[in-house]
């Protein structure tokens, strides 16, 4: 199957989404992720706000807007939590920033470097969390279970795909 | 110039990070409030984003009951008689055990007394919905949709009838967060029930509730029970908490070993709870009733047992004392019952009638003034027969 996934560097720069979208797709990220685990406590392994500051960040392809993003989403995340606010923020910001560096330099229409990119974004955010609760703000007794956080990556990866193809309707490209 | 336009980007994350460094920095570090989890400024803020997630919990969860009562209360009642027949043997049970423990309990609060020991029960609480959650692993907290409008405050227990769930966070006007006890900012003092020891029970990271104060000790096994102590002057004593589920070398703190406490409540699952907001030295006035008939009950069944042959004569003979209620007396159309008259005449106890009498049964020796010394003795008693007389052996 070939797939068409070549833009011009104009057209990488002009991708855009409206603001509503821009605003609803977030905010609705978030509200699901703190509906859906009450309804089933396995689902809590998801992390729907990753997923859209990563779909945001390779959108847009600009690193500043990719940081804004994913820094906004993790900081309104921390906020409905008992930890400190911007353990979430810093980690997603950093998520935005070299996703959207990234983009430009790789194809992510396609959907295998799509599931390969979030795969490896999700254990780089289990890494960031880590450091930043380890060593930042000491926590000694916060353990990184490997395992755990790779059948986390695998769940995202699986559940990132028909987000982002649903996502990729909203797309300007002017 | 050249040097911000080139590395602006690079730049700019760095910004994001230190601002949220030095936040991150200033909440840490800055003293929060007594019983107040943070600032006034960030708790604030928490406070804008709670009221604006909360109105989409609200809706969500008023959804999902909708949905899950007309399901339960007018669809699926085929398990409903026999969940009646249940809930019928175990509240007898209860009743069972309520009276067997009713005495001990009565020695504890004269023990108490007597040490001066102040008790606090449960004396007032406020049952809450859970309607969120945080949304992350690595953080245990639910959102109830009661507040401080009516009546809660920071730092209130929050239980269910299986256990403790945790205890107030945030404490919103109409919303709270309740920290739940297996995340890793929570802590409880517990003791080990069977072995008495006091402990620390804590949350980690991965959302399981541990007691990590504790060296080895053979004499704690899996399966003990876990209760509150009290000593953290926020749960109530005695209250469930759970059942060790494993020992082992805590491998961050040695020699310390690593308790791993299964609470008794699903704290995935827990849909309603109750807010603990006041607690009084006495029992309650409805606990008070309860444990005076079940004292009351208790003394019956101790006399009862102690005192088999003491009953009425109407009963010796097996007969029912007339009178009684709901009994028809002679004369009365059947079908009726007397109304109940007034209160019977005390009864006078009487040992029942002997199976096989011999001159120790009571009532067989005449009075000693009818007793002429070296004369034979004559049975008083009409039913009982002369002793039995061994013959004497022949020889053969």
């Amino acid at each position: 199957m070939v797939t068409r996934s070549y833009m011009s560097r104009r057209e990488v720069e002009q991708q855009s989404f409206s603001i509503p979208v821009a605003v609803f797709v977030p905010v609705a990220a978030i509200l699901l992720q703190v509906l859906l685990p009450r309804m089933m406590p396995r689902l809590a392994i998801l992390d729907l706000p990753f997923i859209v500051t990563l779909f945001f960040a390779v959108s847009r392809r600009s690193p500043i807007a990719g940081t804004v993003t994913g820094g906004c989403i993790g900081l309104l995340q921390d906020l409905l939590t008992n930890q400190p606010i911007g353990v979430n923020g810093m980690a997603k910001s950093v998520i935005g920033y070299v996703g959207a560096s990234l983009s430009s330099q790789i194809d992510v229409e396609n959907i295998g470097t799509r599931a390969l990119m979030t795969f490896v974004f999700s254990l780089l955010q289990s890494i960031l969390l880590y450091l930043i609760e380890r060593r930042l703000l000491g926590i000694a007794g916060f353990h990184l279970q490997w395992l755990h956080e790779l059948l986390r990556a695998v769940v995202n990866m699986f559940v990132a795909l028909p987000i982002f193809l649903t996502l990729d309707h909203f797309k300007h490209r002017e | 110039m050249e040097f911000l336009t080139r590395f602006k980007n690079a730049l700019f994350l760095i910004l994001a990070l230190l601002t949220q460094a030095i936040a991150l920095a200033v909440q840490v570090r800055s003293p929060a409030d007594p019983g107040e989890p943070d600032g006034p400024k960030v708790r604030l803020i928490r406070m804008w984003s709670m009221a604006t997630v909360t109105p989409f919990e609200r809706a969500a969860h008023a959804i999902g009951s909708g949905l899950h009562n007309t399901w339960s209360d007018y669809i699926d009642l085929g398990h409903v008689r026999q969940q009646n027949a249940d809930l019928r043997q175990q509240l007898t049970r209860l009743r069972i055990e309520q009276a067997a423990i009713a005495e001990d309990a009565l020695e504890g609060r004269r023990l108490e007394a007597l040490l001066a020991f102040r008790q606090q029960y449960v004396a007032s609480t406020v049952a809450a919905q859970v309607i969120g959650s945080s949304g992350s692993e690595q953080s245990r907290i639910l959102t109830i949709d009661k507040g401080w409008r009516d009546g809660l405050k920071p730092d209130m227990a929050v239980i269910t009838p299986d256990g403790i769930v945790g205890k107030l966070r945030d404490v919103f006007p109409t919303t709270s967060q309740v920290l739940e006890i297996n995340d890793q900012t929570s802590g409880a003092g517990v003791i080990l029930a069977n072995t008495r020891i006091r402990a620390i029970l804590r949350g980690t990271a991965t959302g399981r509730a541990q007691i990590g104060n504790l060296t080895a000790d053979s004499r704690i096994k899996p399966g003990e029970p876990v209760i509150t102590s009290g000593g953290d002057q926020i749960y109530p004593r005695g209250l469930p908490v759970g059942t060790v589920e494993s020992i082992a070398p805590d491998p961050d703190h040695q020699p310390y070993t690593a308790i791993v406490v299964r609470p008794a409540v699903e704290l995935d699952r827990v849909g309603e709870v109750l807010v603990i907001t006041g607690t009084q030295s006495d029992l309650p006035a409805i606990a008070q009733q309860d444990l005076s008939t079940a004292e009351a009950q208790h003394a019956a069944d101790i006399s009862a047992e102690r005192l088999p042959g003491l009953q009425d004569d109407s009963d010796a003979t097996g007969a029912t004392p007339p009178g009684a209620p709901g009994t028809t007396p002679p004369g009365t159309a059947p079908g009726t019952t007397t109304p109940p008259g007034p209160p019977p005449a005390p009864i006078t106890p009487r040992p029942l009638p002997a199976l096989h009498p011999d001159r120790y049964t009571s009532g067989a020796t005449p009075p000693a003034s009818a007793l002429t010394p070296g004369a034979p003795i004559t049975s008083t008693n009409p039913q009982s027969s002369s002793p039995p007389q061994s013959k004497p052996d022949k020889p053969n």
